[in-house]
């Protein structure tokens, strides 16, 4: 088996046709985990026993000839998703001591389609952060330059996916979480539209923003899984229900024609040469291949860091109101009374990032402030969402930056926030407008890091989304390289 | 100075949905603490409230039976507060736009019309409990109750004596029982007022500085609050005091209220639309299938029961007291055979006082309707006294069965036959000449003893109008 060359369809192929068994390639990427994860710290949980029984049942089926495109594949899973048994801890001290009892409506899909759960990635504490360095369970390192971090808040699963730990991760994206950390790791990430994966079982950050998606090397590898991810549920009331589509069968179509928006918000002072430069060379490649260049304005994009840094804060500090100690979670040792042990758990249980938007979002929503942030807030997301919406007039994918920069190293960004925030510049308006969004790899910079496209595609617009990325990746092989994974050579 | 009490009511009514407000947990009282609580009601991380239908159904028809506006477009929003028994740190309430807007609803107080108009109805879940007893120490939490459906029911300002109030209370628990919302059970809380309570000065414009005093779950602990409120805020008035802002709590026992929490400490909950939560929309089409299942509403029918049937004001009254009531009288006239003032006497006489000392309802009433109304047909047929139909009442309550084989088994019909008692009274007079002489010498007292005589003669059954004429005629000598 090489794991570092091979596609999701492949391993598919090699489980149907017995030439390695879901135990055998489990153990597989086990046994890598063991080896790298150690430097990279791209897991928080790994539990073999467990992900070595799902397996042998997985075998049981395939040795039936049943099973679907995931039967027997090894999965990783943000550890931000509940999965029955599992501790799940969303990056946080407050959830260390958590054993989910019950499965989050992807894993329930994920393990319904046969896959086994590889382990649990580490990320942001409460997905609040930008390069992993706000879990409480340590750094994520980028497995191309490990002094520099993987993006996040899905830095855990966009390191494993592009160390080759595992073929195929779950994320989330409330403002970038996906495809932030894919351009930071050389992998491929998609957000789909908000509504088309169920948010049951994901633990909330901000609701309305908040989006479960995939990461992979390939777009190819993404649609394979892709049908598995989505899908109704009525346990979730911001849920859509969509005709099922089978997402792989629509990776073919041609890009002649194609109308690629460039936002000229998306390509100004701000993003770093070496990026615009890898940026430049993947659009001609589209239009080698019969795509047409259109620009087109994003007039309010400005505005949508100081909307989203409203809005997201408003709904986490409600969200995470429920970590008070009472009935699950960490809790202070040492109290007076009631509201001592609430204030003192929360206190003890959160970080600093966590706790410095939970107070951004009670002032917003906080009586006499509530109007001139809050609604405000909302207001100008209806402006950002109408932009996004007259673009796609003029086009059928948007495309620019994922991020203005590289990876960044360690504490590069760390004692100013806003400096933070601003490395998700480019990819919080998708979520904003709740429209689907991917990154892929089209390049490196001078140090080694990858440099990540970002494709915006109209709502419901995951498939051609998908097949756009697919047939730059047809006539490129950024995705298919692999990092050195951080072993002293 | 004479002082003017106004009152506004809040009503906490617990819908009588089988689940809860946004999760598939039951919602039965009683149950052992904590087993009627999922993963939503216990706020696990990732768990999603989805909301009821038939809660919102039932917000509906409220509406409707009110003649209130049904919102077509409102929202749920989050109302954050810590507090253990509140799993999520938030409620799900609605703030600025209710499910319902506006209505009225009226009743008579001493015969005199009365209307109460509403500002709103909306639709949030309840807490949980807090148990601090029995814990050593320690607090209990059980959150079989934290989700719970309630429609908060709001008045305007517009009650001005505590007799009205608690009619209005009254009424409204009478009305959302009618149309099957809420069980209406006050001990278990299904039923809980509020009470904002100020005064002014009569002749005064605006309004006093007002007190709310939260959780009065009976009718007279609401009524004794209220005046006990207004004797306290009227003698800090005329003490030269001011009463000031805030939520007051009432201990029935020691018949007072106390301070809960003062209008400084009050929080800023933070109200936002929940991003869990799509808006509510209701359209016309959802609105009239939910005035096609409304029933007729105890007004209509009281008024109704009049029209048609001649009943009083007040027995109109009495038989739309609850749905149930009602139900067993339009059961009973159903057939069209009965006289309705018989009916209504019956009810609220003899079937009324069973019940009540039985302690039971009328549904689970022992005799039913159709028992009563075969009863009945046997008064009105003549084979029953009055006397003897109450007898049969009470074996049918005690023993059920069938009226007619009852009255035959017992031999307990009336004897109506003329021949019958003709014979009987001949037989009489016979046996007693001197008091038949003594009568038609003038002496009226002894009618008396003749129809005590015949009534034994007759073991009870002489039908008595029939025997006092032919009794009155045989001694006359005609």
């Amino acid at each position: 088996m090489n794991l570092d060359d091979t596609s999701l369809r492949a391993l598919c192929a090699g489980l149907r046709e017995r030439t390695f068994s879901s135990e055998e390639l489990t153990r597989a990427y086990l046994q890598r985990i063991e080896q790298y994860d150690t430097h990279l710290g791209c897991f928080i949980t790994v539990d073999p026993d467990r992900s070595l029984s799902q397996a042998r049942a997985a075998d049981v089926r395939l040795a039936r000839g049943e099973g679907g495109p995931l039967t027997g594949i090894p999965v990783a899973h943000k550890d931000i998703f509940c999965a029955e048994g599992w501790r799940t801890t969303c990056g946080s001290r407050m959830l260390s001591n958590f054993v989910a009892p019950y499965d989050a409506h992807v894993i329930q899909r994920f393990n319904e389609a046969g896959a086994v759960i590889l382990g649990k990635t580490n990320m942001d504490e409460f997905a609040m952060g930008s390069s992993n360095e706000t879990s409480f369970y340590g750094p994520v390192h980028n497995p191309w330059q490990t002094a520099h971090v993987p993006g996040g808040s899905s830095g855990g699963s966009a390191a494993a996916v592009a160390a080759r730990l595992a073929p195929l991760a779950t994320a989330t994206d409330t403002g970038g979480s996906i495809r932030q950390p894919a351009a930071f790791c050389g992998i491929s990430g998609l957000k789909p539209t908000y509504g088309r994966v169920s948010r049951y079982g994901m633990i909330a950050f901000a609701s309305s923003l908040d989006q479960g998606g995939l990461m992979a090397p390939s777009a190819a590898d993404l649609a394979w899984s892709l049908g598995t991810l989505v899908g109704f549920d009525e346990r979730d009331a911001t849920s859509l229900a969509r005709p099922a589509e089978d997402f792989s069968t629509q990776l073919e179509p041609s890009l002649k024609g194609l109308r690629i928006g460039l936002p000229r918000q998306y390509f100004g002072a701000g993003v770093d040469p070496e990026v615009a430069q890898a940026l430049e060379e993947a659009l001609r490649v589209y239009e080698s291949r019969g795509a047409r260049l259109v620009d087109v304005d994003l007039p309010h994009s400005d505005l949508s860091v100081p909307v989203y840094y409203v809005l997201a804060p408003a709904e986490a500090s409600s969200n995470l109101s429920r970590y008070d100690g009472v009935r699950y979670g960490w809790r202070a040792q040492q109290y007076g009374d009631l509201d001592e042990m609430i204030a003192r758990s929360r206190a003890e249980g959160f970080g600093a990032e966590v706790k410095l938007r939970i107070l951004t979002g009670a002032y917003v929503l906080s009586q006499g402030y509530y109007d001139a942030y809050y609604l405000q807030a909302q207001r100008v997301r209806r402006l950002i969402q109408q932009d996004f919406l007259q673009a796609f007039e003029r086009c059928d994918v948007l495309m620019g930056p994922t991020a203005p920069s590289t990876a960044f190293r360690f504490g590069d960004k760390g004692s100013d926030p806003v400096q933070m925030y601003l490395s998700d510049i480019f990819t919080i308006g998708v979520n904003l407008a709740g429209l689907p969004g991917m990154s892929i790899p089209v390049g490196f910079d001078g140090q080694g890091l990858p440099v990540g496209l970002q494709l915006i595609g109209p709502h419901f617009g995951e498939a051609r989304l998908l097949a756009i990325a697919h047939g730059y990746q047809q006539a490129t092989d950024w995705h298919a390289r692999v990092p050195g994974r951080g072993e002293k050579a | 100075m004479k002082w003017e009490m106004v009152i506004g009511l809040e009503t906490h009514v617990q819908l009588a949905t089988r689940s809860k407000m946004f999760s598939g947990s039951p919602t039965a009282f009683g149950a052992a603490p904590n087993v009627q609580a999922d993963a939503v009601d216990l706020a696990l991380p990732g768990v999603l409230p989805v909301p009821n239908r038939q809660a919102v159904a039932d917000a509906i028809r409220f509406g409707l039976a009110v003649g209130a506006q049904i919102n077509p477009h409102s929202w749920f929003e989050r109302k954050n507060y810590f507090y253990p028994d509140l799993p999520k740190g938030y409620q799900i309430s609605q703030y600025e736009e209710p499910v319902v807007k506006g209505g009225v609803v009226t009743f008579a107080l001493e015969g005199v019309p009365h209307q109460v108009l509403l500002t709103r109805a909306h639709l949030e879940e309840d807490a949980g409990k807090s148990l601090h007893e029995d814990f050593h120490g320690r607090s209990g939490i059980d959150l079989n109750r934290a989700g719970t459906p309630l429609l908060e029911i709001v008045t305007e300002p517009v009650m001005r004596s505590a007799a009205e109030a608690v009619a209005y209370a009254r009424t409204l628990h009478q009305l959302v029982t009618w149309i099957g919302i809420c069980d209406g059970n006050m001990q278990e809380g299904s039923f809980r007022c509020d009470a904002n309570v100020s005064v002014r000065p009569r002749g005064q414009v605006e309004f006093g500085t007002r007190c709310e005093i939260k959780n009065l779950n009976s009718f007279r602990f609401l009524e004794q609050a209220i005046l006990h409120e207004f004797e306290r805020q009227v003698e800090l008035l005329e003490s030269g005091g001011k009463v000031v802002q805030e939520t007051r709590l009432y201990d029935p026992e020691r018949d007072e209220t106390r301070t809960m929490r003062s209008k400084e400490d009050a929080q800023d909950y933070r109200y936002f639309p929940d991003p869990d939560l799509p808006p509510l929309c209701i359209d016309a089409a959802w609105i009239e299938q939910e005035r096609a299942a409304l029933p007729e509403l105890p007004a209509a029918l009281a008024q109704r029961l009049q029209t048609r049937f001649g009943l009083s004001a007040y027995d109109a009254g009495l038989l739309t007291a609850s749905r149930e009531w009602a139900n067993y009288f339009l059961v009973m006239t159903g057939e069209g055979t009965l006289d309705p003032k018989l009916c209504a006497n019956w009810m609220t006489g003899e079937l009324a006082a069973t019940l009540k000392r039985t302690g039971l309802e009328v549904q689970d009433s022992s005799v039913s309707a159709h028992q009563l109304a075969a009863l009945l047909r046997r008064i009105q047929d003549g084979t029953l006294s009055g006397k003897m139909a109450r007898e049969v009442f009470e074996i049918l309550w005690q023993e059920g069965g069938e009226v007619d084989a009852l009255i035959a088994a017992r031999g307990l019909s009336q004897v109506s036959d003329n021949a019958v008692l003709e014979k009987l009274i001949d037989e009489l007079l016979a046996a007693h000449p001197a008091q038949v002489e003594e009568f038609r010498a003038g002496k009226d007292k002894v009618f008396g003893f003749f129809v005590g005589r015949a009534m034994k003669a007759s073991g009870g059954r002489a039908n008595p109008q029939q025997l006092n004429e032919l009794l009155r005629r045989k001694l006359s000598g005609s």
